[in-house]
């Protein structure tokens, strides 16, 4: 049976390989820049006659401070409550009876708010788009309604999840200058505090066209889309948009570990260390010969963790490997797993270490590197089948500061990076001193089953 | 485990497929249908676009076929890239992954599904059929997998127990089905998952891997020639063997039950159903169509207006059919914080009430209808969409011209059929509740 399936759209879409491939050549993509400053890409991809329009605001959580955490998300919610033209809720009630779907998300480095529509409908998107960018009510009752919503989905998400809040827990262990430090959702006693004042005041920070990147992928001419863009985000003033301060990780002094306690059935654990992101390392090719690392660790089933921790030795019932590429700051390259039965999570450590040392000590091997780079041309031909996934990578390396022909690129730069290389990274930044490491330590969770009382009576209902 | 979240969205999108499935006569895919020399099943889309191909092929052998060995379709499943013919998993894993293609396998409880994408340059799509075929054809189960696959899924259990949406769901199911072959979840039940042997298994595979059990989806850039020869290339070493039996019918619930289990979370997960409809229900077009207003299309849906909109008391709130074999479940679902739990139960109780005695507004259903049909073209927009669709239509037998009608069923529901409908089959008063929560 083909089940419900809860999508949920993480940044983990785009640590997928990238890649390029010479058997497809990229879509025509093209740019243009509005006179108020504001980006417009559109990439024609005419195999459905459909479009995903999407546009992106350079802020997220990364650009939050302490004691407004989770201000970024919160505003995203409030964009569906209104403008002067459209009332709370309006823009979805439109979007559906033109047969859309919308959404939208936030991240540490970006805002994102997306439709897809049968093609001819794209002005209707952008329509409303632009109204949102600058002419938000944000009703303070709307707000006391929504703001509960997102406390909510904070205690589904992380409060009530035992990994989710290890990891959060992990993150403000790992980072302690960083803006990620804070979770994308904020913490709990920023969201109790916020004001409908303080999103006036971040929705005139950010929400400004030198400050959005339209992305449209689809059944479109590039042209007419520019014409749109024009048509309805042309006639809005730029705003001063003063960028955040660096809040620069320093150096980190020694290994760190955390334990988080929460009522759980399994233990988990997470180590990441300090690495560069390809925005924020000054030698593009040591964020590529990380990636490299990750798909030797987690790049399928064939990959060295699934290989030889949950088949060979047996001590991971599960692990998994990653690194921030298009990550705006200096990022992690990160460890999690659980153990197998009959392990505890030190030998899983241990395990995992130990396979960190190789990549140290050992250059990797010939079959490995071709396997790896196998995987990232075919990947380039399977990204073709999404134009939404497509548009993704276009806006999140737009809105994180990077090239996005990068996309493009990506199979060419994997391509090119050696075993060397490789190892040269592994040796740089996989070092104990730059280690985080959590463990979920799992609190006994007292389940009560009384007996189901059954009976006709609708009282029973409560 | 993957990486943990870190991007949120404004909603949870709750896609049930095909319930989101709609259809035009215009921009719908060319299906192709036949049957190979042995009897398997065969859909077809030309996709030429991009040189891939993605291949599902799905056996009537989920859990609903476990015959009390609960988890058995899951653990076969699972171990069909183990070891074949004379490939290790390690080697299986290489091949695949030497040529960049990717292989799948999940068991749920109608289908079990074994997938294959990969690239249509010959040398690589023939190494990448060839294992597929020894993966289909020849598994091994080697003893040392089965251990090691039986306690991941024990983990896997054990992963559903710190989750209160996921006990909510079991309880609900188990409640809702009581003896049917759906009470069980497809991951089974400690107890159940350490009694499996190696005979269970191998029993199972050969009983219900067989041709005559199974369908064959394939869409990409092939001919009809083509893909016609890689139909057979997977099934000629598979017996032809029979279809599975017809699964019992859904008796329908005997009165209300609820059911609370404590769990130490900060919010309580609930549930409310009864069963629903299956796949080829003749109720299925008033039935989907005004679930859509009451709880099945986001924002402007009934429910989430009712409890997100105007109190702001959860996250996520829905409600859906999940069409099935036989009777899928109907439910309804929300989670709050456990000081809102029995205001927000309430709310979602009334809301059913005031939908099945008064039924849609006009209005609603004429949004309703523009919302599923407008947007028809984005549900085969790719390759990953068709090839579940057929995999669909084969499975349950849907005619193939199903999308072709889809626009003018859905247009052809009236406020009338959709009241009527959930009159006779939906009885608030006789509801499946579950409650997971109140510990924190």
């Amino acid at each position: 049976m083909l089940h419900t399936k809860i999508l949920r759209l993480t940044v983990a879409l785009l640590l997928l390989p990238l890649a390029a491939c010479a058997a497809v050549p990229a879509a025509p993509t093209t740019e243009t820049l509005l006179d108020n400053g504001m980006r417009v890409i559109v990439r024609e991809d005419h195999r459905a006659p459909v479009v995903v329009s999407q546009v992106w605001y350079q802020v997220g959580s990364s650009y939050e401070y302490d004691g407004i955490t989770g201000i970024s998300h919160v505003l995203e919610h409030m964009m569906f409550k209104g403008t002067a033209k459209h009332g709370a809720g309006e823009f979805s009630r439109i979007i559906a009876e033109n047969g859309g779907r919308e959404n939208a998300f936030t991240g540490n480095d970006y805002t994102a708010y997306f439709q897809q529509l049968e093609k001819s409908r794209l002005p209707i998107s952008l329509e409303l788009e632009s109204d949102r960018m600058r002419n938000l009510l944000l009703p303070p009752e709307e707000f006391a309604k929504e703001v509960k919503v997102v406390m909510e989905e904070r205690r589904m998400r992380t409060d009530d999840n035992p990994d989710s809040l290890t990891y959060e827990q992990f993150m403000a262990a790992a980072f302690q200058v960083s803006p990620y430090h804070h979770p994308v959702i904020g913490w709990m006693t920023d969201l109790e505090h916020l004001d409908v004042a303080d999103l006036r005041q971040w929705y005139q920070k950010w929400y400004a066209p030198n400050n959005a990147t339209l992305v449209v992928v689809g059944d479109v001419k590039s042209d007419e889309v520019f014409a749109l863009a024009k048509k309805y985000f042309g006639d809005y003033q730029p705003s001063t948009i003063e960028p955040p301060k660096p809040r620069n990780e320093p150096p980190q002094l020694g290994e760190r570990r955390i334990v988080v306690k929460a009522p759980a059935e399994l233990p988990s654990l997470i180590m990441g260390y300090q690495a560069p992101s390809l925005h924020s390392t000054d030698a593009p090719w040591k964020a590529y010969a990380l990636e490299v690392l990750a798909a030797l660790f987690d790049g399928g089933e064939s990959a060295r963790l699934a290989r030889e921790l949950v088949r060979g030795q047996q001590i991971a019932a599960s692990a998994s490997a990653s690194y921030g590429l298009t990550d705006r700051l200096g990022t992690l390259f990160t460890f999690s797993g659980t153990p197998a039965n009959g392990h505890d999570i030190a030998s899983l450590e241990q395990a995992l270490r130990t396979q960190v040392r190789r990549v140290r000590d050992e250059m990797i091997s010939n079959d490995e590197l071709t396997r790896i780079k196998a995987q990232v041309t075919a990947a380039k031909v399977y990204e073709r089948d999404s134009v939404f996934y497509q548009a993704m990578q276009i806006g999140t390396l737009a809105t994180v500061g990077l090239d996005w022909h990068e996309a493009d690129r990506y199979a060419e730069r994997i391509n090119a990076i050696t075993a060397e290389q490789v190892r040269a990274v592994a040796r740089e930044f996989l070092i104990d001193d730059h280690l985080t490491v959590a463990q979920l330590d799992p609190q006994p969770i007292d389940h009560q089953h009384p007996p189901a009382s059954s009976g006709m009576n609708p009282g029973a209902m409560r | 485990m993957n990486r943990p979240l870190h991007s949120f969205l404004h909603t949870l999108v709750i896609v049930v497929v095909l319930g989101l499935f709609t259809g035009q006569a215009s921009a719908t895919p060319d299906i192709q249908q036949w049957q190979t020399s042995n009897g398997a099943r065969v859909y077809f889309v030309a996709a030429p676009q991009l040189p891939m191909v993605d291949i599902q092929v799905v056996f009537d052998a989920g859990s609903a076929r476990d015959d009390g060995k609960s988890g058995l379709a899951l653990l076969t499943n699972g171990l069909l890239a183990e070891g074949a013919g004379k490939l290790s998993a390690d080697a299986i894993a290489e091949r695949f992954d030497n040529i960049g293609a990717r292989f799948s396998n999940s068991a749920l409880r109608d289908m079990s599904v074994v997938s294959l994408r990969t690239l249509t340059d010959k040398k690589l799509l023939t190494a990448a059929l060839d294992t597929f075929a020894t993966v289909l054809q020849q598994p091994t189960f080697p003893a040392e997998a089965l251990e090691r696959v039986r306690n991941q899924m024990l983990i896997g259990l054990q992963d559903e127990e710190q989750s209160p949406g996921a006990i909510a769901e079991k309880s609900f199911y188990r409640a809702l089905y009581d003896h049917h072959p759906y009470a069980a979840p497809s991951g089974g039940s400690s107890e159940s998952v350490k009694a499996l042997s190696r005979t269970d298994v191998e029993n199972f595979y050969h009983r219900y891997f067989v041709t005559r059990n199974a369908v064959v989806a394939i869409v990409g850039a092939l001919d009809r020639q083509q893909a016609e020869r890689i139909a057979e290339q997977l099934m000629q070493k598979l017996p032809a063997g029979e279809a599975a039996p017809a699964l019992p019918a859904v008796p329908p619930l005997a009165g209300a039950e609820t059911l609370h289990i404590t769990h130490p979370s900060s919010q309580t997960h609930i549930l409310m159903g009864q069963p629903g409809m299956r796949r080829d229900d003749p109720d299925y077009f008033p039935l989907f169509v005004g679930n859509f207003i009451l709880g099945g299309s986001g924002f402007t849906s009934r429910i989430t207006r009712e409890i997100r909109e105007k109190r702001g008391l959860a996250y996520s709130a829905y409600s859906y059919f999940l069409p099935m074999r036989e009777q899928g479940p109907f439910m309804l679902g929300l989670q709050t914080r456990n000081s809102s739990a029995a205001e927000a139960q309430q709310l979602l109780h009334d809301t059913l009430v005031s939908f099945v005695k008064e039924g849609p507004q006009e209005s609603e259903l004429i949004a309703a209808q523009k919302n599923i049909t407008g947007g028809f073209a984005l549900n085969i927009d790719s390759n990953s969409d068709i090839v579940q669709f057929l995999a669909l239509i084969g499975f349950y037998r849907l005619p193939t011209d199903y999308l072709d009608t889809y626009v003018a069923r859905v247009n052809s529901v009236t406020v009338a059929q959709i009241r009527e409908a959930f009159a006779r089959r939906i009885d608030p008063e006789r509801m499946i509740t579950v409650t997971v929560g109140g510990g924190r």
